[in-house]
């Protein structure tokens, strides 16, 4: 078990080593977000512009115009909403190549509260032209994506956990942005699942065996470009999806397979996810289940969808 | 050129860009004539004598950077371009044209010369800090001009950037203020009082400076004056300007914040350009 943005802190000092022109811009919370490391070990290629998200993504801009690869790391709520107007103004809309890269997504930050739980951060960042939008489900998928994202030219959002969460894959994982991993074949229904809620749905997937259903697990890291093929093919072979994300079941990851559904013209579909609330402090087992998202209720979903 | 010479060479840049600007405006039948006018001398100074740049290669690395952090006025910045060679003179009647590489607001990806899109108040100037920070880490000793509007310092992220410069020591920075004293709304004393924008900047650190910003021989000599200077602070010109400078209807009439001249204003507009006001 490992925190996903301990992955981030860990592969940047990788990266750092390969590509010189890689910045990586805190503001004032690079101790949470694991970059101390990085800005002791390469200080010509940190900045820190204090409480300011909005300019740390123009400085960000000002350096991508240069060549430079930087990546702004914040909390995942200021990130995606403080910065909003700026990645789309500045980053997203002159398509350049900065990196958005936040821990403490999702309800992780549980005990902060709902000021810093970041259940609207993916589906806003979905809605911007030009942007990639990716929450990894582990800590070894996290280093993978980490660097991917780094090696594909655009602005990109990544979404990383406060706290550890259990291994799903190994040091020698290799996924593709914009591409679904197949977890677990199966033809009964489908589980469609991104970010660190992934370990709920694979303990789903080993209930609904138990039961007789024979499930199919998609990670789908990347939200946008969303691997439309895997959903379609999940439809046509499984018939009925549910899909699984630890963010509101407005516009994230429900949604975006929900609009290819829709225009497939056939198959069915439950969201779980955060239900159009505001979380509150509490332990994130808690948070989850209060929205529903937990190992039962996707087995009852299933049940219902396979009626 | 002797000093007076270069003044006069500059004056006339300014009265073809204040011309050029309402004509793309005219054309367009929409754009910012007010703020276009009061910061047509410090472009012309800027795009014909100050700037290190080359017509042919717009994204030679090793060029100075200019930032319009005031986006809106980029009519005076697309003059600027096309009388410097960067784009064809034709470009003139395309402004804010349907498939156009003239913009509403200034775009990178689609105007040769133009460094950053913006057009977002307040954005540009941190765009301007992150580049003048990359060029000094390089050891580039390229500088990054910015012009920012007086309104738009109520955007709380042109604090937020100036931060930033100072503590990054970026000297290699030259921020002019076009302190007109209007914006969308009207005089800024009465919609958001900015107070000294001179002590503003002062006060957060920086190297300031004003000037008129209608008189060349202040802009030439302030221009001098900094040249070459490493001081470990960013450098802050606040321009005193008047809003539609140049035009008896639009000087200090919020009005011609936003919008274009009719036919007839139009001509009286070119006229009184070209003879001068007294």
């Amino acid at each position: 078990m490992k925190a996903l943005r301990e992955a981030f802190g860990d592969e940047l000092l990788e990266l750092a080593k390969e590509y010189p022109e890689l910045y990586v811009i805190d503001a004032d919370i690079g101790k949470s977000c694991k970059t101390t490391e990085f800005q002791a070990r390469f200080c010509k290629q940190h900045v820190n512009v204090g409480i300011a998200e909005q300019n740390a993504a123009g400085v960000a801009a000002g350096l991508a115009t240069l060549g430079k690869i930087p990546i702004v790391s914040t909390y995942a709520i200021f990130g995606s909403l403080r910065m909003c107007e700026q990645i789309r103004q500045e980053i997203c809309y002159p398509n350049l190549n900065v990196k958005v890269m936040c821990s403490h997504g999702g309800l992780t930050p549980a005990n902060d509260g709902a000021s810093h739980q970041a259940i609207e951060d993916m589906g806003v960042m979905r809605t911007l032209p030009n942007m990639t939008v990716i929450a990894p489900a582990d800590y070894y998928s996290a280093r993978n994506l980490v660097r991917k994202a780094v090696e594909m030219y655009g602005p990109v959002y990544m979404r990383f956990t406060r706290d550890a969460f259990p291994f799903i894959y190994d040091e020698n994982i290799q996924l593709e942005i914009g591409k679904a991993n197949l977890l677990k074949e199966g033809n009964d229904i489908a589980v469609i699942a991104s970010g660190e809620i992934m370990s709920v749905a694979i303990n789903a997937c080993e209930a609904l065996e138990k039961e007789g259903i024979n499930a199919r697990l998609l990670d789908m890291h990347t939200i946008k470009p969303l691997d439309e093929r895997a959903v379609v093919e999940a439809i046509e072979e499984c018939g009925a999806l549910i899909t699984v994300e630890d963010h509101n079941i407005i516009n994230g990851l429900g949604s975006a397979v929900a609009e290819v559904m829709a225009e497939c013209g056939k198959g069915r579909l439950k969201r779980i996810g955060v239900r159009d609330k505001f979380g509150e402090s509490g332990p994130y087992e808690e948070l989850l289940a209060s929205n529903g998202i937990t190992v039962e209720e996707i087995v009852k979903s299933a049940k219902e969808l396979l009626k | 050129m002797g000093n007076q010479e270069k003044v006069s060479f500059l004056k006339d840049k300014a009265k073809e860009l204040r011309k050029t600007a309402l004509t793309m405006i005219h054309e367009a039948n929409s754009g910012h004539p007010g703020g276009s006018l009061s910061a047509a001398d410090i472009m012309a100074a800027l795009y014909f004598y100050e700037l290190k740049l080359d017509p042919q290669n717009p994204s030679w690395y090793e060029r100075d950077r200019f930032v319009l952090s005031k986006g809106h006025v980029c009519p005076i910045l697309y003059s600027s371009l096309i009388l410097r060679g960067f784009m064809d003179k034709k470009e003139i009647y395309n402004l804010r044209k349907f498939k156009s590489i003239l913009q509403g607001h200034p775009d990178m990806k689609k105007t040769p010369g133009v460094d950053i899109s913006t057009g977002s108040l307040g954005q540009g100037l941190s765009t301007a800090v992150g580049m003048a920070l990359g060029l000094k880490r390089d050891g580039i000793g390229s500088r990054v001009f910015c012009l920012v509007g007086d309104g738009e310092t109520n955007e709380g992220q042109i604090w937020e950037a100036v931060q930033t410069a100072v503590k990054y020591e970026l000297d290699n920075m030259v921020i002019f203020v076009d302190n007109n004293r209007i914006q969308n709304d009207g005089f800024c004393d009465e919609i958001m009082p900015v107070l000294d924008l001179k002590d503003k900047f002062q006060a957060f650190g920086c190297e300031t400076y004003r000037i008129d910003g209608h008189k060349m021989e202040e802009i030439v000599n302030i221009l001098d004056q900094i040249r070459g200077r490493r001081n470990k602070k960013p450098i802050v010109i606040v321009a005193s300007t008047v809003k539609g400078k140049g035009v008896s209807f639009m000087e200090d009439v919020p009005k011609w914040h936003g919008v274009a001249p009719n036919d007839e204003e139009f001509e009286q507009a070119l006229r009184e350009i070209e003879e001068g006001l007294k």
